[in-house]
């Protein structure tokens, strides 16, 4: 019984493959170039989760074989996209990996895919009730205020504000713009951006001080009502020449750079895929609709599977576009 | 006696180790004090910082380059099984590509759940089946299935080749005594004190990102014991059964693997169970390096701050190691009893009449699940969750309790941390160099003291010095609380049944309860920072010291208590007289363990903003440089052999002086 209905199984899925074989149009003959499976990394926050398996799903529907291995995030640039280990990686951003990047691209093993479309954005960020305390703000002249500072402070800061800053392995540069800017704050470094919402969500519960490094695409800035503190427009120029801004002595007298999101594959995917490579190439995905995906998984406790196949069913039209 | 009473004469007596221990710290103080004339001996001079990283770095990259072919090929062999077990327990097996691919089923779960409940009852009866089942029923309700079976997977083929491994490295060293010395020792002693994050980099290069670098990974960190119970369990089989087997003419392989090994089976079935507990606690890092599964699961949940969802996934990876632990423990005990021989039966059937009927069970059961939903995948409509539940208790506990919790951080940080970290960090290195010498030098001798002195100035030569003593500030201080709170616990335990039945469960949750799960929350209420860490770090590290205390007083042989009470003493005294100095040297061996605990615990804590050689090694994670990882491993386990070895050699001499 069970060998016989695993026989008929198996050879209505051989009968099912060349039937769909026969059937295929020629542009479709061509992908799967190769059955070998397209590892597109997994990271550990929802929205690249999200980009991998809309991207992954698509390349499926086109034929090929996916696998969703999961990965460090900054590592991985030099290690398993070097050698292929990795083939794709969807959200490398300017505001967190720059170094990283560089590093990737010096290697000459990984390839820039391009843009992915949303705009990393990453500020000091403060709650909105914090306002009534220090009403200058969002500008940022308003820290300058004693009184302002020291209602951001804590016992072991005060009289200076306290600001929780990204991991030192961020590039982040808060300690030399609080110099800078002669801000009255003291920066402290949380070990991970997780313990850094932790201290959020307990703050945010008892409506108590807090500024911190907030960035988006992410769901804190939907589920959190709140402001990013308004500095001076970072430009390039402030980063690199101690004259420029309001400091004349020294950089990073400005706010954080906005930042391009890119995607990141290994050289030999052009070679061994092109169509797949093509379609990765192509792929970019609307900021708000990232947002909003991104806010189902973590609020609304859908699985990423479903959010990812419905974005692939009502935009059909494109990613066929892609594979042309 | 004559040993201990010739080595005392030859060296001076304690009055004069004290005046020179008064010399010593003097001669200290006044480097301190003169610290601008001499800056070099304070802070080690930045010039003359040796650049082992770069070493290590350059090594990696012509190993990477050279030896590829060797460790890929490595990982495409452990690569097969381990596919077929990923395949088998979580991910189904595909055949052909793309769309239309055909799948075989994985194992159904509930065969898999019907197999634990037989296996239980085949090693230990009833209450161990209605254990092992009911672990497995609860990963499946929970819903927390096919990351338990990725989990599990791993383990089912990482266990088997620790266990092999460490037999063969066990019999080699215990056969050849200066292997032993040379290169086994040293070497475990390495592969437990380095902290794995460590060396992911290189094992990502080596090895690829994939589950086979995990479990290699795993491997390297639970091998140990199963090498240290080998080597015991050989070591001692009573000498008279090998000569037992001369005589009768065994050749030496017959007389290793007929009669000696069969005969260290207890001890090597603790190293087994130790090594299944050892895996268990790497699943989180070796989530991180393309294994998936539980620890997975607990990554993200954290990092979108769902505190339920990840104390849930910890809580599946708990119930997993109990059923792993009590099963191991049960069929370890069950064959230290000895086999009755019997008629061997031809048929397989009546042989293992339970390992048939569990093999009918999965197959029955899966090729259900290919009829009936419902056997191939746990319903939804079964699966319940408690995550608002622990949600809304951390909220409860962040709105009421964070002022008064505020407070007392704020006391302990500004009173007591502050303070004795600006006293380690600003300690001259070579104060610390000459200090530890000379306590290695005062306990064992000149071996010791040169060992000693050099791991300690390999911390500072490599300019990692503030950050050495930073984490010796950390873990010192968390270790002495976990010592406090642990051993009067471990007392307590000792005297009452009652009790220990209510500590045990709570230190296993302790202890294999990823510290994840926990640090999240308890930055919710003391924020991020050393009083974070100091907390993770206790919770972990206490662990051993509850453990051995409880433990070393319950070994100590009835007859001496009576002995006790028979001489007229009260039982506060046959406690305190008796007991407690007979128990010592196991209550120090716990003090022992719950400083590698804490060291243990740096990496974690830097994922909470402590500032020291953890967050240096997670420096070099993100920057994927191989060389100022392991330095920075390096330097922590340094610091976890220097404490081990002096405090090794101080409860030598006093077991010595006990008699």
């Amino acid at each position: 019984m069970s060998i016989r209905s695993h026989l008929s199984k198996l050879s209505m899925g051989a009968f099912a493959l060349a039937a769909v074989s026969l059937a295929a149009p020629a542009a479709r003959a061509a992908a799967p170039e190769s059955n070998d499976p397209i590892k597109i990394a997994l990271f550990d926050w929802t929205s690249v989760n999200l980009n991998a398996k809309i991207l992954g799903g698509i390349l499926e529907k086109l034929g090929y074989t996916v696998e969703y291995p999961t990965a460090d995030y900054l590592s991985s640039l030099t290690t398993g996209l070097t050698n292929g280990d990795l083939d794709v990686g969807l959200e490398f951003w300017d505001t967190t990996a720059g170094e990283a990047m560089k590093a990737s691209d010096a290697t000459g093993q990984t390839e820039r895919l391009g843009k992915l479309g949303p705009k990393a954005k990453e500020e000091w960020w403060f709650p909105e009730y914090m306002k009534e305390k220090c009403p200058g703000l969002p500008d940022w002249h308003a820290l300058l205020d004693a009184k302002c500072a020291a209602a951001f402070s804590t016992a072991e800061t005060a009289p200076k504000g306290r600001y929780l800053g990204g991991p030192v392995t961020w590039e982040g540069f808060d300690d030399e713009r609080v110099e800078a800017l002669k801000l009255p704050f003291t920066v402290i470094h949380a070990g991970t951006d997780a313990a850094m919402f932790a201290e959020l969500d307990s703050a945010y519960q008892r409506k108590a001080p807090i500024m911190l490094w907030i960035y988006s695409p992410h769901w804190a800035p939907a589920k959190y009502k709140g402001e990013w503190v308004e500095f001076p427009e970072y430009t390039p120029e402030c980063y690199n020449d101690p004259k420029w801004g309001v400091n004349p002595d020294a950089k990073y007298d400005c706010g954080k750079p906005h930042g391009e999101i890119w995607k990141y594959a290994w050289n030999g995917m052009k070679d061994k895929w092109p169509v797949a490579y093509k379609v990765a190439k192509a792929y970019t995905i609307d900021t708000d609709e990232l947002n909003k995906m991104s806010g189902e998984v973590d609020l609304d406790g859908k699985t990423p599977e479903d959010v990812a196949a419905a974005w692939i069913a009502a935009h059909e039209a494109d990613w066929k576009a892609w594979a042309q | 006696m004559t040993v201990t009473a010739s080595a005392s004469e030859t060296r001076p007596p304690v009055q004069r180790w004290l005046a020179v221990w008064a010399i010593a710290l003097a001669a200290v103080l006044l480097v301190f004090l003169l610290q601008d004339s001499i800056p070099w001996a304070v802070n080690y001079p930045a010039g003359a910082i040796i650049p082992v990283a770069d070493w290590v770095g350059a090594l990696m990259v012509w190993i990477k380059s050279n030896l590829s072919w060797l460790t890929r090929s490595i990982t495409a062999v452990l690569g097969v099984p381990l596919d077929f077990a990923l395949n088998l327990l979580a991910k189904n097996f595909r055949i052909g590509h793309g769309a239309e691919a055909f799948t075989l089923p994985r194992l159904s779960w509930v065969g898999v759940c019907a197999v634990a409940f037989l296996a239980g009852h085949a090693a230990g009866g009833r209450k161990l089946s209605l254990l092992v089942g009911g672990c497995f029923v609860y990963i499946a309700l929970f819903g927390q299935w096919t990351s338990a079976m990725l989990t599990l997977a791993l383990i089912s083929i990482a266990v088997p080749f620790c266990i092999v491994t460490g037999l063969f490295a066990g019999i080699w060293a215990w056969r050849k005594p200066w292997a032993e010395r040379l290169i086994v020792s040293p070497a475990l002693d390495l592969m437990q004190t380095i902290p794995t994050f460590a060396y992911l980099i290189p094992m990502l290069l080596l090895f690829g990102n994939s589950p086979v670098s995990a479990m290699i990974a795993t491997a390297i960190f639970a091998t140990p014991p199963m090498v240290r119970a080998t080597m015991l369990g050989l070591s001692r089989v009573p000498l008279e059964i090998g000569e037992f087997s001369d005589m009768a003419g065994c050749t030496a392989r017959q007389k290793l693997w007929r009669v000696l090994l069969p005969s260290a089976r207890p001890a090597l079935m603790v190293g087994v169970n130790q090594v299944i507990m050892l895996a268990l606690n790497m699943v989180i890092i070796a989530s991180m390096i393309g294994a998936g599964g539980l620890g997975y699961d607990v990554l993200l949940a954290l990092r979108a701050l769902k505190v339920g969802e990840a104390m849930e996934a910890g809580l599946a990876i708990v119930a997993l190691a109990i059923a792993l632990d009590r099963l191991s423990q049960a069929i370890a005990h069950k064959q230290a009893k000895g086999h009755v021989h019997q008629a061997v039966s031809p048929s397989l059937w009546r042989r293992y009449p339970t390992l048939t009927l569990a093999i009918a069970i999965l197959a029955a059961t899966t090729l259900l699940g290919l009829f009936v939903p419902a056997f191939a995948s746990v319903p939804k409509a079964i699966t319940f969750t408690t995550a608002p539940l622990w949600k809304a208790a951390v909220n409860w506990v962040t709105v009421n309790f964070f002022d008064f919790i505020e407070a007392f951080r704020v006391a302990l940080i500004l009173n007591v941390l502050n303070p004795l970290r600006a006293f380690c960090e600003g300690f001259p290195w070579l104060g610390a160099v000459f200090l530890l010498g000379l306590a290695g030098y005062q306990l064992s001798g000149l071996r010791l003291a040169a060992l000693v002195a050099v791991l300690t100035a390999f911390c500072a030569i490599t300019g990692l010095w503030e950050k050495t003593m930073a984490t010796v500030y950390l873990c010192g201080i968390s270790a002495f609380i976990a010592c406090l709170i642990g051993i009067p616990i471990g007392l307590m335990a000792a005297r009452s049944d009652r009790f220990e039945k209510i500590v045990t469960p709570i230190i296993d949750t302790l202890q294999v309860l990823p510290s994840f799960c926990f640090i999240i929350p308890v930055v919710m209420l003391f924020r991020v920072g050393d009083v974070t860490a100091m907390i993770a770090t206790i919770a972990f590290a206490v662990v051993p010291a509850i453990r051995y205390t409880n433990h070393g007083i319950r070994q100590v042989p009835p007859a001496l208590i009576e002995a006790g009470k028979v001489s007229g003493c009260t039982p506060r005294q046959t406690f305190f007289r008796v007991q407690l100095p007979l128990a010592l040297p196991e209550i120090m061996l716990g003090v022992n363990q719950t400083i590698l605990m804490a060291l243990a615990m740096v990496i974690i804590c830097a994922m909470v903003g402590t500032r020291d050689l953890g967050q240096e090694v997670f420096i070099a994670l993100s920057k994927a440089d191989p060389g100022r990882g392991i330095v920075a491993g390096l330097a922590i386990a340094f610091i976890g052999i220097v404490a081990d070895r002096l405090f090794g050699a101080w409860t030598a001499k006093a077991r010595a002086r006990l008699g």
